[in-house]
């Protein structure tokens, strides 16, 4: 009996991935900004990706030889997302393919994604006086 | 049973949504969507070859999925600092 339910868990874990990897790239196709398809396939990314992983170690499980190493794609996934995420919204920023332009900061003197290099990396005294 | 008809939907819609962001990948306007549409498409990736791993029972694919994760994010963060800055490793 408990096998069913084991079926039934690995299925709704495959539909589930198989239809948000469907929206993630949907959405990455029908949507107007750029910043909004961005977005988009960050559902195909963890919900997505996620689901169909870990229908990957139920089905382990399940046909007896229990795995989990699936589960450091996961984690591996969910690391890297965000970081992907930032390189790809700074890419939009600076080649003015953003819908608007960003308002001023409130108390800085700038948005540090815009700040000059010399501004960024604080430089020690002996390597300036080198170069 | 049930699971080999999840299985076959699950493998439809990975096969639909790697081809809509292919259509991303050719059409996108600028280059911040095509970094973005090759993204997407080596998570797909990595979605379809587990996919394989769970049709063929086997744990064989699981290398392939984590190597193919690891350079898309890789490709993904080198392309995006080429575009940036011209130049990966400055």
């Amino acid at each position: 009996m408990s096998h069913g339910i084991l079926d039934i868990a690995i299925a709704a874990a495959l539909v589930i991935g198989g239809l948000f990897t469907l929206v993630g790239s949907i959405g990455l196709l029908k949507l107007e900004a750029p910043m909004a398809r961005l977005h988009a396939p960050t559902k195909a990314s963890t919900l997505g990706v996620g689901s169909i992983l870990l229908a990957s170690v139920l089905y382990a499980y399940a046909s007896g030889a229990p795995s989990y190493h699936e589960l450091l794609i996961i984690a591996f996934l969910f690391m890297t997302a965000p970081v992907s995420a930032y390189f790809i919204g700074k890419v939009h920023i600076h080649l003015g393919q953003n819908r608007k332009p960003l308002p001023k900061p409130a108390r800085d003197r700038l948005w540090a994604t815009e700040a000059k290099r010399e501004e960024d990396t604080p430089s020690v005294p002996e390597m300036k006086a080198d170069a | 049973m049930i699971v080999t008809y999840a299985l076959i939907f699950a493998f439809a819609a990975v096969s639909l949504s790697l081809l809509l962001t292919m259509i991303r990948l050719v059409k996108g306007p600028r280059s911040g969507d095509r970094i973005l549409a090759l993204d997407t498409l080596s998570i797909n990736a990595v979605a379809l070859i587990i996919l394989v791993g769970i049709a063929g029972a086997t744990q064989i694919y699981f290398e392939a999925a984590i190597i193919i994760a690891m350079l898309g994010f890789v490709s993904t963060v080198a392309v995006a600092r080429f575009v940036l800055r011209g130049d990966i490793i400055e």
